[in-house]
């Protein structure tokens, strides 16, 4: 039993980061047709952004739990502005063209990393937290890390700020209005550029957070880190259904929890081959994702 | 008629002049400074070379489903790898004769590429994309986690060389490998463009250019696209045993997502839907690749300053950087720079590129 509690907690810790990295990749594909491989970089970015002003700027904090939260906020701010950049530099110059644009961002993801791995090394790098997230916590009888309530809160919140964004906001209206008909927005005079730019910076600050807590959650950070975390993320965008965050919560969760029960049941790797099977019935029964028939999504 | 004639002739002229000259390069004696660090004819160079040739062909067949059917595929390294992997697992660990591992490997492709193409062309475009990134990557965490310990993870599995032909074993037999290197770029050379010249080849192109159009014509593109998918697949197996020979085994990274990205590179590079733009752009890539690491370890780099030292060290970041700066502004890769020079540039190149390129340009 406390084995399944540890699985459990864990399978929905790495859920976490699987669904902040598809949240954003399921809300550009949705409103701008453009499948973001750059947002691999995006998580670099976000954990050497960290790690970078831990070492370098915030070396003098006494407490390690400031100290942290500090160069996080660095970290997601980098993401952010990273973004917004490839966003207006490298994919507007290529509007409506959804395969150069899917080029482009392949090339920089290889360029970048390529990048990041000359100028720090291909070592893995570890920055300061706050020691108790490597403690424990008594579960009835399973000993669970406590970086993992931290990446299920986290997550958790960016699930309810996006949802809040998305139906509370003007421009949460426009995106949800430009997933499902991107023409019909532009039509009615309302600039939906804006909100490419938008939702490329919620997607690199969303990937950041993803960037520092996959820092705690393997105790350190490398260049190439988000590859296989984006791949696991692809995989929850197709079953949750592309343009549709609700839709990548419960695939992110599904898959999160699948990856651990099937690894430790049955056999280390067996786990991933599951999820890849997974995704293969969920196409054969409904080619649109879970959530394809709420949003439409186009495949 | 007479003309029509010439035509062909010209066709089939051209790319055999090219491979004829390809062919009689161990011959020669031939030392380019700069270009190459050793004679052309010494091992080291044929190995260079010979890896240059291979991947002008693996690009090739993957510019027969990218640049010619539409179809974008992150996994096609999937089939490269299990050409290669499952090639060298018969002869070295279940102790097969060469021929049969190779033809279970290459049946068990073009099976593999039928069913998971199949599967993946439920969905179309970039989910398309996505799916055939999963299994690629499935293979390669299956390649890493080797439950049966037959690919032996992340260290690689060495070919067992007394099962390979002699012919292609050793540093003396450098040419050898050179000229199958040649003779599989010629091989899939020739197949794609019988296959793009066929009925279904131009099928294949008309769903490039218009699915919908296609579908209407009461022709149904997804039996188009799973036609041009399983040969490109198994093209690519093919490759695979080639890559097992050429560098004796068998690498973790031959699976992994990276190696689809860097053909996709290629092709993009070269002039994705030409035949010549994909094996250019695969030789070029190839070539700065190797000659780039070389070039960054040298001392000439090491005296630079730190900001330029580290991109120049770093030749992925180079290469990525060029094909971003192509993607936007040079569309058409250097087969399409070279078609938009003069009328006259044009005419020629394209009775250089043969018939099929000719039809594309225009």
């Amino acid at each position: 039993m406390s084995t399944f509690v540890l699985l459990t907690l864990t399978g929905f810790g790495l859920a976490a980061m699987y669904f902040l990295i598809a949240s954003g990749l399921s809300l550009i594909y949705g409103l701008m047709g453009v499948l973001n491989f750059a947002h691999g970089a995006f998580i670099t970015v976000g954990a050497y952004g960290t790690w970078w002003s831990s070492v370098h700027v915030f070396d003098g904090v006494h407490s390690d739990l400031w100290r942290w939260l500090a160069s996080s906020a660095v970290g997601l701010i980098c993401g952010g502005i990273f973004a917004a950049l490839v966003e207006l530099l490298l994919i507007r110059p290529l509007y409506s063209r959804h395969i150069e644009q899917v080029l482009v961002t392949v090339g920089l993801q290889l360029a970048f990393v390529a990048l990041v791995t000359g100028v720090w090394g291909p070592d893995p790098q570890t920055f300061v937290v706050p020691a108790w997230l490597h403690e424990t916590t008594d579960v009835g009888g399973a000993l669970i890390p406590n970086d993992r309530w931290v990446e299920i809160a986290t997550a958790a919140a960016v699930l309810g700020l996006l949802q809040l964004f998305l139906r509370k906001t003007r421009y949460g209206l426009i995106i949800r209005a430009g997933v499902e008909n991107r023409a019909m927005v532009q039509a009615l005079g309302i600039d939906v550029r804006k909100a490419f730019t938008l939702v490329f910076a919620i997607g690199g600050i969303a990937a950041a957070v993803a960037g520092v807590l996959g820092g705690v959650y393997f105790n350190s950070i490398q260049p190439d880190q988000g590859t296989s975390l984006l791949i696991f993320a692809f995989i929850v965008v197709v079953i949750g259904g592309l343009g549709s965050i609700g839709g990548s919560a419960v695939a992110a969760c599904l898959v999160g929890l699948v990856q651990q029960y099937t690894n430790y049941y049955a056999s280390s790797g067996i786990g991933d081959m599951v999820v890849v099977l997974l995704l293969g019935v969920v196409l054969l029964a409904r080619p649109r994702g879970l959530a394809g028939a709420v949003v439409g999504a186009r495949a | 008629m007479s003309r029509r004639l010439d035509r062909s002739l010209v066709d089939w002229l051209w790319p055999l002049a090219v491979f004829g000259l390809l062919a009689v390069v161990p011959a020669i004696g031939l030392s380019i400074p700069k270009v190459f660090d050793q004679p052309v004819d010494s091992p080291g160079t044929l190995a260079l070379l010979a890896s240059c040739l291979l991947f002008g062909a693996l690009a090739l067949t993957y510019d027969l489903q990218f640049g010619y059917t539409g179809l974008l595929s992150f996994g096609h390294t999937l089939y490269i790898a299990l050409g290669a992997y499952l090639t060298n697992i018969a002869i070295t660990e279940w102790h097969w004769q060469f021929w049969q591992a190779v033809l279970v490997a290459m049946a068990a492709s073009f099976a593999l590429a039928n069913v998971l193409g199949f599967v993946s062309m439920r969905v179309a475009g970039i989910a398309f994309a996505m799916v055939t990134l999963a299994f690629a990557q499935a293979g390669s965490v299956l390649a890493l986690k080797d439950p049966h310990h037959w690919t032996h993870g992340e260290e690689g599995l060495g070919a067992d060389y007394t099962k390979l032909p002699h012919a292609f074993v050793g540093i003396v037999n450098t040419k050898n490998l050179y000229w199958l290197a040649l003779a599989f770029l010629a091989g899939v050379f020739f197949v794609v463009r019988w296959a793009v010249e066929s009925s279904p080849g131009r099928v294949w192109q008309a769903i490039r250019e218009n699915e919908a159009r296609v579908e209407v014509l009461g022709l149904p593109p997804r039996a188009y696209k799973l036609q041009a998918f399983v040969l490109s697949s198994t093209l690519a197996a093919a490759g695979g045993v080639v890559y097992m020979l050429l560098f004796n085994g068998t690498t973790l990274s031959l699976t992994q997502p990276n190696f689809t990205l860097t053909l996709l590179l290629m092709v993009v590079i070269g002039g994705a839907g030409s035949r010549w733009g994909a094996v250019l752009g695969g030789i070029l890539y190839t070539y700065l690749n190797n000659r780039l690491t070389a070039i960054g370890s040298s001392s000439a780099v090491n005296g630079l300053p730190h900001a330029l030292k580290v991109p120049l060290s770093q030749p992925l970041f180079l290469l990525g950087a060029i094909f971003i700066l192509m993607v936007i502004f040079l569309p058409g890769g250097l087969v399409g720079l070279a078609r938009r020079g003069s009328p006259s540039t044009m005419r020629r190149l394209r009775a250089a590129v043969g018939g099929g390129a000719a039809a594309e340009a225009s």
